[in-house]
């Protein structure tokens, strides 16, 4: 046995985790039922004005990449309960698509 | 007016049985009586072979760890009037290899308990001259709830991760190791992280919060656990980004 | 006397065995909703990228009624998250505040009013 370096998956989980529980439903609210409803309108101008700041790409970046992080290491040890295996398949589904979302943001911000 | 209730014991014996099975036994219910009441009173009046741990019979040995309709629970701490109105099913607890009987091999659980270095380590031995180690009183309550535990094995019955890995560490122990990593007088929690932070030790745990729910002395060794996981990505991350640090 | 212990199998619906691990189940099964709404924020940003025109029928989209309803079962496994990360939180973090323990309802409380105040900020960022 030695020292694991889980800490690197796990630190950014927690975080994800907590940013996830304090931040989604209310965003889901918004895109989910309050845009949709038109009681809210997420201009294009507005948001990408947003989107032209670095603090808000970072803001944008976080909401988006920590809760996929928290989902794809939850989803990995869940498909190990599941009895779905815990080798290089299923991390390369769970942390690949993370890291797909994480990259795709980058890019997508950094082009607005 | 003399009341009855049915047990259904799960039986093996190694030297004569393929596989284990159910033996049903009726024995005489009383309301003041625990599940190990029924089983000595099978033990001394009906089948002297069924084979158990037990001793104390008030909580605190902790020998007396068994499944009771699914469920990890000493025998000395369920009542049978809480199982009246159906038979009682009593199984050995569950994901530890059954030696006979009710009775489970905990050879590996000894083992891994004696891996977390569940000892005080001190950074230097304080002779004799130099007087006591001083712990006030705040400092004892920071471990205090953690030094409870019987090694009852009802949280490993629980973790549905000690089924799914055989070498996890295992609730008890690491919430044992959480108790000495607190101590104000140990400084052996980097000693023990290779073990505690290892891929086997709190890793392998995602928290379902069973053990401290079976636990019978509050231990809580959900809340250790998830504790050592901030603690030691917190240490990891400090020697990643300070490296040649004070150990 | 010889030893021949017996290992019992292990059953792949452990979890259907018992109500705390269908809860569990459930808990974690959350995870998959979270980052399924992951892609569709995305999936926004991509469109934020590409200009006005592809914002727009974004917004479209993600107000038609399939749209509407997979987001909505989104928001119930969100929250069943939220309430559950908060419920657990005191067992990872306990306080002590001047020697004594912080009771776990104050800190679970406490996530609550937190969770009351970052939603009211997303609902002002977002145009309420």
């Amino acid at each position: 046995m030695a020292k694991s370096s889980k800490p690197i998956l796990w630190l950014p989980f927690a975080g994800g985790g907590l940013v996830s529980a304090l931040i989604t439903p209310a965003l889901i609210l918004v895109t989910g039922l309050l845009v949709p409803l038109g009681l809210l309108h997420l201009p294009y101008d507005k948001i990408a004005g947003f989107a032209h700041n670095p603090i808000g790409k970072l803001i944008l970046f976080g909401v988006v990449a920590l809760p996929a992080w928290h989902a794809a290491h939850r989803m990995r040890t869940t498909a190990h309960d599941l009895g779905l295996g815990a080798g290089i398949p299923v991390k390369l589904v769970c942390y690949g698509s993370a890291w797909l979302m994480i990259v795709i943001s980058i890019v997508a911000l950094l082009s607005v | 007016m003399s009341e009855n209730i049915t047990l259904e014991v799960l039986r093996y014996n190694p030297e004569t049985d393929q596989e284990p099975y159910f033996q049903t036994y009726t024995v005489p219910y009383h309301d003041d009586w625990v599940v190990l009441d029924a089983l000595n009173h099978v033990k001394d009046h009906i089948d002297a072979t069924l084979t158990y741990r037990w001793s104390c019979h008030m909580a605190v040995c902790g020998s007396c760890g068994m499944m009771i309709n699914g469920e990890p629970k000493l025998g000395c701490h369920a009542f049978l009037r809480d199982y009246k109105g159906g038979a009682v099913k009593i199984e050995p607890l569950d994901h530890f290899p059954i030696e006979r009987d009710l009775v489970i091999v905990q050879d590996e659980f000894m083992e891994k308990l004696s891996s977390v270095k569940p000892y005080i380590i001190s950074d230097h031995e304080k002779p004799v001259s130099e007087g006591e180690y001083l712990q006030t009183p705040g400092q004892l309550k920071l471990f205090k709830q953690y030094t409870q535990c019987i090694n009852c094995l009802l949280c490993y019955a629980a973790c549905p991760q000690t089924m799914l890995n055989e070498s996890f560490v295992g609730p008890a122990a690491l919430a044992l190791a959480h108790r000495y990593n607190l101590d104000s007088r140990d400084c052996g929690k980097d000693q023990r992280a290779e073990v505690v932070a290892s891929n086997e030790g709190i890793w392998e745990c995602t928290f379902v919060g069973a053990c401290s729910e079976v636990c019978p002395k509050n231990v809580d060794p959900a809340a250790a656990i998830q504790q050592t996981k901030i603690s030691a990505s917190v240490d990891w991350f400090k020697a990643l980004l300070l490296p040649g640090g004070k150990k | 006397m010889s030893r021949r212990p017996y290992l019992r199998t292990v059953e792949r619906n452990w979890w259907l065995s018992r109500r705390r691990y269908v809860v569990y189940m459930i808990r974690e099964v959350t995870c998959l909703f979270i980052a399924l709404y992951s892609a569709l924020l995305t999936d926004g940003l991509v469109r934020l990228a590409e200009g006005q025109a592809a914002w727009d029928s974004y917004l479209t989209a993600i107000s038609s009624p399939p749209g509407v309803l997979f987001q909505l079962v989104c928001l119930v496994f969100a929250t069943i998250h939220s309430v559950t990360w908060f419920g657990v939180t005191p067992k990872a973090m306990p306080l002590m505040i001047k020697g004594e323990p912080v009771p776990p309802q104050t800190i679970i409380r406490a996530h609550y009013a937190l969770w009351a105040a970052a939603s009211l900020v997303v609902l002002i960022a977002a145009g309420v």
